[in-house]
């Protein structure tokens, strides 16, 4: 165990491996009606990262907007969102309903996970960044105004070669350090690694609007 | 300060800039634009210098975000020019022609741009990651005051060495450079991480010539790394350029080197990504089965224009050929067997 960065609140690359695997058997066990976080191999089968694409925003009444995971199956496109074919996709009120793919990428620099996404309507079309931040929370786009260059910014998504949105990472040691100090019992049985995406999402999930589900919090 | 970083901030491209046919309302078509382009800057600084050399001959309304293109492959704006050039001509050609366009930005492939800005947070963002990866934080790049950070960038964009040098001199990020140039030429190098961009362009074919080399034609073609390399200072035996480039291309070069990162720690290393059986499905461990090593030539690695001998210290490489980020950038082409 990597006790060493485990205290600086940082991951390394096998780690996140070993992490990543947890969290994949750990949330396809505890919460099998959600879509399935998959693990994307790539630069020639050494590294790969985490996916979960097609994610239903749905926007309600309330002041802002949650991402809620359909049933499994329901639909699952797994193509670029270009074709996309219309009759796969749930026709409440098109206008509304925006789509999200999350991945979970590993940044050596920094050694912690990287949150990078991307958004389309109904249609597929991508939508712009002030369409995106309509989306946010209320606290994130107080984020966004506060510091345009260095919360969300559109990147290349290191294996795709393509924009996509990307939470900075620079600050994510410093409160995963705090998160996993704030339980000395978390720190002691030496569990962190196997739940350090779980802990890591309940905090980065939730500028993008993702709650975990509550079944896999409980484990933290 | 040292000669050769003197010579990397001197260092220019000749660019031959020519207007897009689409974009040409006037007879007879503009003539092009001849530019002198820093190696250390960033192509959308040059559009102050541009616009006005086309502006009669462009159509009416509001123009688009500026981009450039070379033989049809849209330029990524945040890669220094001087990497481009090494990158995209491997036969360099000067001056090197390239297109501008003042409509239909390629939003698909590449990251918008709002012109100056948009250079200059992502240099500062670069420079604090590069900050994290050498001093583990990146509070003296955070905490830099305004007029400073005002200052560096003037300096990046004016090409003023000894002001970039006095400004971040306060950000003390020296790195194993200077290690090697304190331990008298002796080759002891200390542990460290250092900011590395490698940018991979992978051939099937031989060529002997660099001017039979296939052109690059999209970005798929070519391959991104940003990992820092990990030195660990071995007594009487210096790390070199070969060993660094190696070390950051695991699918490549296999675990032979004691230099990987996950190689001093204390865990079976047969069991390094798999943590479970069911794990399995999910990661592949064995980069043996993809391309075994000795197949796997390197056919070029060029820096800032140069092409070091592999064996040179990688501390000297450092020292002298990164950029204003503290990022090196390398260009390396490599000879991979067709994977059947």
């Amino acid at each position: 165990m990597g006790t060493k960065e485990e205290a600086q609140g940082t991951l390394s690359s096998t780690d996140f491996g070993v992490a990543a695997s947890a969290f994949i058997l750990n949330w396809n066990t505890v919460c099998s009606s959600f879509p399935p976080w998959t693990w994307v191999l790539s630069h020639h089968q050494v590294e790969g990262y985490l996916s979960l694409e097609n994610v239903l925003l749905s926007s309600t009444q309330e002041e802002h907007s949650e991402l809620s995971f359909p049933e499994a199956g329901k639909h699952s496109h797994q193509e670029d969102p270009i074709d996309v074919d219309d009759a796969t996709l749930v026709h409440t009120n098109p206008c509304k309903v925006h789509y999200y793919d999350l991945h979970i990428i590993y940044c050596n620099s920094y050694r912690v996970p990287v949150l990078y996404f991307r958004a389309y309507d109904s249609d597929g079309e991508p939508l712009e960044f002030d369409e995106i931040e309509k989306d946010l929370p209320a606290y994130s786009k107080k984020a966004l105004s506060d510091s345009k260059w260095t919360f969300i910014t559109q990147e290349e998504h290191p294996y795709l070669n393509r924009p996509w949105y990307k939470l900075h990472p620079c600050g994510t040691s410093e409160w995963m350090k705090l998160l996993f100090h704030a339980d000395d019992a978390l720190a002691k049985t030496g569990v962190a690694i196997e739940l350090y995406l779980v802990a890591w999402l309940s905090v980065v999930g939730h500028v993008v609007g993702l709650r975990i589900p509550f079944e896999m919090m409980k484990q933290l | 300060m040292e000669e050769a970083q003197k010579y990397v901030w001197e260092g220019a491209i000749p660019l031959q800039i020519h207007l897009h046919e689409s974009e040409v309302t006037t007879l007879p078509t503009p003539p092009p634009a001849l530019i002198l382009a820093p190696r250390i800057g960033y192509l959308p600084l040059l559009i102050p210098q541009i616009k006005p050399h086309f502006s009669n001959a462009l159509p009416p309304g509001s123009p688009d975000t500026v981009w450039f293109d070379y033989n049809g492959l849209p330029l990524k704006w945040y890669i220094p020019t001087g990497v481009l050039f090494d990158l995209l001509c491997a036969e360099p050609e000067r001056p090197w022609n390239l297109t501008v366009h003042f409509r239909g930005y390629p939003s698909n492939i590449l990251v918008p741009c709002e012109g100056e800005d948009s250079v200059k947070w992502s240099f500062i963002n670069s420079l604090k990651e590069a900050a994290y990866i050498i001093n583990g934080n990146c509070k003296n790049v955070m905490n830099m005051s305004q007029p400073d950070q005002v200052e560096l960038w003037r300096s990046v964009l004016n090409g003023n060495l000894e002001a970039y040098v006095r400004i971040s001199s306060k950000l003390r990020l020296g790195t194993v450079g200077d290690e090697y140039a304190d331990g008298g030429g002796q080759g002891q190098v200390k542990t460290g991480r250092v900011p590395v961009r490698l940018y991979v362009w992978s051939v099937s074919e031989d060529f002997d010539d660099l001017e039979d080399a296939p052109q690059i034609d999209s970005w798929d073609k070519i391959s991104y790394i940003n990992r820092p390399v990990e030195i660990h200072g071995e007594e009487g035996n210096y790390f070199t350029l070969q060993d660094a480039v190696k070390s950051i291309l695991p699918e490549y070069f296999p675990n032979k080197s004691s230099t990987k990162e996950e190689s001093s720690r204390d865990e079976d290393e047969n069991e390094q990504t798999v943590p479970s059986e069911e794990g399995e499905k999910y990661l592949s461990e064995n980069v043996d089965t993809c391309y075994p090593s000795d197949n796997v030539e390197i056919k070029l690695v060029r820096i800032q224009g140069i092409e070091p001998k592999m064996d040179i210290p990688f501390s000297w490489v450092v020292k002298n050929l990164t950029n204003p980020e503290h990022y090196l950038h390398i260009c390396v082409c490599l000879k991979v067997p067709q994977v059947l």
